[in-house]
């Protein structure tokens, strides 16, 4: 399965504003067939759903910190690409 | 007719609020003599609030006209009172802020937990839906940074996991309520164990249980009530939470039974313009639809006004207000002593709305807003951006930046030490800098880039630099000698602690100004705590023992002709800036709302007026006596 281990961009860390984008994001490509499923990851913990922003911010991902993304499906790879922009922005 | 309305608020808060403080002083067999007789006076009040309509109107026309204190305290039962704090006459009926419904102990398995499923999935897409709609209505107020946080609750509340793992939780047996309770609960402590600013993330899932729970229980929703028409809003206080979607065309005035001049609710009032009394603990028995007029002026509230009552009511605001508006430009007495009026504003607040009023700067930037809500301290580059931007803003007029004022009520994450056994008096203010000297180098070094960046814009920038919490002549010296090092020229200290209050001589040639923070200097020289709303009466800025230590400043300000400042609440109260003035202090620094009533304050009075005013003030008995003397005296 196509993977991206990116670090987090925003200085707030993965929460509030970038986490609401990755989350809609994440949600849009499953439901738009995109991708069957989207994980998220931080360090080497257990992957989690990225279509739910509770599990999201649980991950506790701080500026700096890295995630790992994990796809599924045909355009799995298109969809990693929008989703690690995201986690990378530095925008907050 | 401003000056009577005002000593009618004042018997009537200080009665209400001595009863609390002199009650404890008397059981402890302290001050027993004084304690008595106020405490006497005060047991009539109890009965306030419970009141007919007839009994207000009476209030209304006997109290106009004569306005002093035994008039007031004569009809102390015919109304509730409060503490004032943002002058108007609102007239509507009541409608009370939900509460968290409380979740039952025992509720028995659902008989159908299929359906019960269904229930909680339709609950929380409806909270969804519900929260949508408050993030639409506060962006199209312009809360950006509030319909941010409800966008993410929404979102929250649609989470599918939350609903899975609440649907799994409903088919092992549990209810409805109790199945989404401890699905949120769980994620509600990972998010504690992340610690910072997720952890204060915690409430905003508090906020979408309790609208889950309330919809399950077919309770009314908790939070700002939505009765269809325009409301006086009435609650126990305000939290943040509760504020940040306040509709201000729905919300005609602002009730709550806690609070003082300096509580959440009573900032926010203002700086929305919606008239408001706090610490008004009869309003408790107020029940929706009832009809009520609020006079944020005198703190008055009153039940089934007549019609005649609200007009009287209204005039004597319009009055004040033509009054306000007769006079503008930089603030002056009578005879042309010039006192400048300043505002108080928060790094993070819009300074161009600030500056565009008619003020003469700021007196106050509380620069903790750029602190908060992190995990670290902001950037060097960050806190440039901002204060540049606010310098920019106020273009040439005077800025009084305070240093980071961390600690006590303000604690951060990266500073603060949690264990502190009594923060208010520990390291917090200034003394924060012993353990983190750079946090206050990389400050002072941000606002000296700050000033050297807008002046090679071309701009021009007058920023003037204090610290927060200097108790000795020494330590003045040694913030002044940091910040000059930094290349700012102007350097002082706020005077919030008794000691630096006692040592004014010293203290203030150590420096280039002072600013009294009253607030503080109140809650450290009468050793109440500011978060108390019991003990507001004796953090009442009338107190003629807070006034004598401001006299004390103002005289050593007068004789090293250094400027001194006020810019705790007690600068924005019309009938106090004169004694203030007369005290000498040359500065007033207040929510901006207040600006034009304290300049026709000062206007229609000389400084021998004022100097009068101030001898009536501090030769009174308590504070009560001292507003209604000065009130009296006109």
């Amino acid at each position: 399965m196509p993977q991206r281990t990116i670090a987090v961009g925003s200085s707030v860390g993965l929460h509030a504003r970038p986490a609401s984008l990755l989350v809609a994001a994440a949600g849009k490509a499953v439901s738009g067939g995109s991708a069957a499923s989207v994980t998220i990851a931080s360090g080497g913990g257990e992957p989690a759903d990225a279509r739910s922003i509770l599990s999201v911010i649980a991950l506790g991902a701080g500026h700096g910190d890295e995630v790992t993304l994990t796809a599924e499906g045909d355009q799995a790879d298109a969809v990693l690409d929008e989703l690690a922009a995201i986690v990378a922005s530095e925008e907050d | 007719m401003a000056a009577s309305t005002s000593s009618r608020r004042a018997t009537g808060a200080d009665a209400a609020s001595s009863a609390s403080s002199a009650a404890p002083a008397a059981a402890a067999g302290a001050g027993a003599s004084g304690a008595a007789g106020t405490s006497a006076g005060a047991g009539a009040s109890p009965g306030v609030g419970t009141t007919t309509g007839a009994d207000t109107t009476g209030v209304a026309a006997t109290a106009g006209p004569s306005g002093t204190a035994p008039d007031a305290v004569a009809h102390a039962d015919a109304a509730m009172r409060g503490v004032g704090v943002c002058a108007g006459v609102a007239v509507g009926p009541v409608a009370r802020l939900g509460l968290p419904a409380a979740v039952p102990a025992d509720l028995p398995a659902p008989d159908d937990v299929t359906a019960e499923a269904t229930r909680v999935r339709e609950a929380l897409s409806a909270a969804g839906d519900a929260l949508d709609a408050r993030a639409a209505a506060a962006r199209e107020h312009g809360r950006d940074e509030a319909a941010q946080i409800l966008d993410a609750q929404a979102m929250m509340a649609r989470d599918f996991v939350l609903a899975d793992r609440a649907a799994a939780l409903v088919t092992e047996g549990n209810a409805g309520v109790h199945a989404v309770s401890t699905a949120l609960a769980g994620f509600r402590a990972q998010l504690e164990a992340a610690g910072g600013y997720l952890a204060e993330r915690a409430a905003d899932l508090d906020g979408v249980r309790d609208r889950v729970v309330s919809t399950l229980l077919g309770v009314p929703l908790p939070g700002l009530p939505d009765p269809g028409h325009p409301y006086v809003l009435v609650a126990e206080d305000l939290t943040p939470a509760d504020t940040a979607t306040l509709d201000t065309g729905a919300v005609l005035g602002i009730v709550t039974a806690a609070g003082g001049a300096t509580s959440h609710t009573a900032i926010i009032a203002k700086s929305l313009g919606i008239p408001a009394i706090v610490g008004c603990r009869a309003s408790e028995s107020l029940t929706d639809g009832t009809a009520v007029l609020v006079d944020g002026a005198d703190g008055t509230l009153l039940i089934d006004p007549q019609d005649d009552v609200v007009a009287t009511r209204r005039e004597a605001f319009a009055a004040r207000r033509a009054l306000a508006a007769a006079h503008s430009g930089p603030g002056r007495t009578k005879d042309g002593h010039p006192v400048k009026l300043l505002v108080n504003l928060g790094a993070g607040e819009d300074p161009a709305t600030a500056a565009a009023g008619d003020v003469e700067g700021v007196g106050l930037l509380r620069t903790e807003l750029l602190y908060l809500d992190r995990a670290t301290a902001p950037t060097f580059d960050e806190q440039t951006k901002a204060y540049r931007e606010i310098f920019a803003a106020f273009g040439g007029r005077k800025v009084v930046v305070r240093t980071l004022d961390a600690g006590a009520d303000k604690p951060l994450p990266f500073l603060t030490d949690p264990d502190e056994p009594n923060p208010a008096l520990g390291v917090r203010g200034w003394r924060t800098s012993w353990r983190h000297p750079d946090l206050l180098d990389d400050q002072l070094r941000a606002i000296a880039a700050a000033v050297t960046a807008v002046e090679a814009d071309g701009g021009a920038a007058d920023v003037w630099v204090m610290a927060p919490m200097i108790a000795t002549a020494g330590e003045a010296a040694r913030f002044a000698a940091d910040a000059k090092a930094h290349g700012l020229r102007t350097v002082g200290t706020m005077v919030e602690v008794p000691a630096a209050a006692l040592a004014a001589d010293a203290l203030v040639s150590a420096c280039d100004f002072v600013s009294i923070g009253t607030n503080d200097l109140s809650q450290y020289t009468f050793a109440a705590d500011r978060l108390q709303s019991e003990l507001a009466g004796l953090l009442d800025p009338w107190q003629p023992a807070l006034l004598r230590l401001i006299q004390m400043v103002g005289a050593a300000g007068a004789a090293q002709d250094t400027p001194v400042g006020v810019c705790g609440e007690a600068a924005g109260d019309p009938l106090l800036a004169p004694v203030l003035v007369g005290l000498g202090v040359t500065s007033l620094s207040m929510a901006s709302g207040s600006v034009a009533d304290v300049r026709a304050a000062l206007a229609i009075r000389t400084l021998d007026e004022c100097r009068a005013l101030a001898a009536t003030a501090l030769a009174a008995a308590d504070a009560a006596a001292g507003r209604a003397a000065v009130a009296a005296a006109g």
